[in-house]
């Protein structure tokens, strides 16, 4: 094909109308709590795992909302499970059993 | 002579009703804790949004009353006696008032800020309040770190005590965005060099001209706003202080070095009041603050017929509100007691 020095870019805008929602739907039923997050970010400032990776568990929460499970389950390799972002938690979201779940989903649905 | 009206606390919400009051005729006593009048804004230097002095509006109040209204100060009541036609109350003291309706104006109380361990007020010394702040303008000084130097760089924290279920408290607490906004301007009026930066979750601007004093912040003052909560604050070496968040739109944790950390404290129910809670058998929300009969209709009256309510003690309440409100209860008061045979 004749090169006319020109790409096409893909579309970066989140579908979601096109996304699989089973994780999503998944930790919502078995942790309701994850419904109470206001993306604070106190969870992440606090993190030990995203001190030294770009790990970030508020970032993972809407990454599960908008159907992005690619990037989930990168994201979710680098949590050490300290519990941490649950203890400083406004809310009281039970963020250890989130992210159980979200690794149980990516093991059902993944 | 019996008053015909007790009003508990003489803040904003106690003096204005009984202006209102004592307008119309009746008479009127106000039972207070304090040595003196004035309440919370006795202590606050300007308002916002206008930045007006807050000693003005007080005295546009107590100009008003004074004169036509008593106030006992220093009272400690320990019990009310609700009677067919009238309430006495009791204090500590051992005297007794009697009056034929009570209105409840004894206001809130700030968030203790020791009890957010994790930002170090009480440990570390350049970790202060917004109330501290206020007293520091109004007694006209500058504001410096514990060593006595210019701040280079500032943080005022939103929601402490507020939004926290850690601390129980789920409520927002209404003001303290707005005040946090003022005292920003405020430090750069008096500091032009030092940098401000305020750490929030949600800018809750939701009251007339509270957006433009945002906008001002940003356009006239050069404040900056980081979206984040603040996770922990720890002292260095040479006592300034290092505070964690995330920054929630790089996504990235943040760490920086600030000189003075301001607290935006919340409102709580002011523990007194609880017992004329139990006293009078009156019910409160899952905030700890009084329920009215009906949130919409009778927002100054209670379940007891005579009693009624005014400002703070319903919730986190602005100062304009207050008044509005303070004048709704007299209205409510009059009419009842007109009723009376």
């Amino acid at each position: 094909m004749k090169d006319f020095g020109f790409t096409v870019q893909l579309d970066h805008s989140i579908d979601y109308d096109a996304k699989d929602k089973r994780m999503m739907r998944y930790v919502l039923y078995h942790e309701p709590s994850l419904d109470w997050c206001i993306g604070c970010g106190s969870c992440t400032a606090t993190c030990s795992a995203g001190q030294f990776t770009l790990f970030n568990i508020r970032m993972a929460h809407t990454l599960l909302r908008r159907g992005e499970t690619e990037k989930l389950k990168q994201e979710l390799k680098k949590c050490m499970f300290c519990g941490k972002c649950q203890l400083t938690c406004p809310r009281g979201v039970n963020l250890r059993n989130v992210l159980l779940r979200i690794n149980r989903a990516i093991e059902l649905f993944g | 002579m019996d008053p015909q009206v007790i009003i508990i606390g003489a803040g904003i919400a106690g003096l204005t009703a009984a202006g209102a009051l004592a307008e119309k005729g009746h008479h009127v006593l106000i039972l207070e804790k304090e040595a003196q009048p004035g309440g919370h804004v006795a202590q606050w230097d300007r308002l916002f949004p206008s930045r007006r002095p807050g000693s003005e509006v007080l005295d546009h109040i107590r100009k008003i009353m004074d004169g036509r209204v008593e106030i006992k100060p220093g009272i400690r009541i320990n019990g009310i006696i609700a009677h067919d036609q009238d309430f006495t109350v009791l204090t500590e003291e051992g005297t007794s008032y009697t009056g034929q309706a009570l209105l409840i104006a004894s206001g809130f109380r700030l968030f203790q800020a020791e009890r957010k361990e994790e930002y170090g007020y009480g440990i570390y010394d350049n970790v202060i309040t917004s109330a501290e702040v206020e007293t520091v303008f109004k007694q006209g000084k500058k504001l410096l770190t514990s060593k006595g130097t210019l701040p280079q760089r500032v943080a005022l924290i939103h929601c402490v005590g507020s939004r926290d279920e850690k601390v129980g408290n789920l409520y927002c607490s209404k003001v303290c965005c707005v005040t946090g906004v003022k005292q920003a301007i405020e430090i750069k009026e008096q500091l032009p060099q030092c940098e401000v930066f305020s750490f929030y979750m949600d800018m809750r601007m939701y009251d007339r001209h509270f957006e433009e004093l945002y906008f001002e912040a940003q356009k006239q003052w050069g404040v900056q706003f980081i979206r984040g909560r603040l996770s922990e604050c720890s002292e260095a070496p040479d006592q300034s202080l290092i505070i964690k968040t995330e920054d929630t739109l790089t996504g990235r944790p943040l760490r920086m070095i600030v000189d003075l950390v301001i607290l935006l404290v919340g409102f709580v129910p002011e523990p007194e009041t609880g017992k004329l809670v139990e006293m009078l058998g009156l019910s409160t929300g899952e905030d700890g603050f009084i329920l009215p009969s009906d949130e919409h209709y009778n927002d100054n009256l209670t379940t007891v017929p005579g009693v009624f309510l005014a400002g703070a003690v319903k919730g986190p309440a602005t100062i304009s509100n207050t008044i509005a409100d303070a004048r709704a209860a007299a209205l409510q008061i009059d009419s009842w007691l007109k009723t009376k045979p």
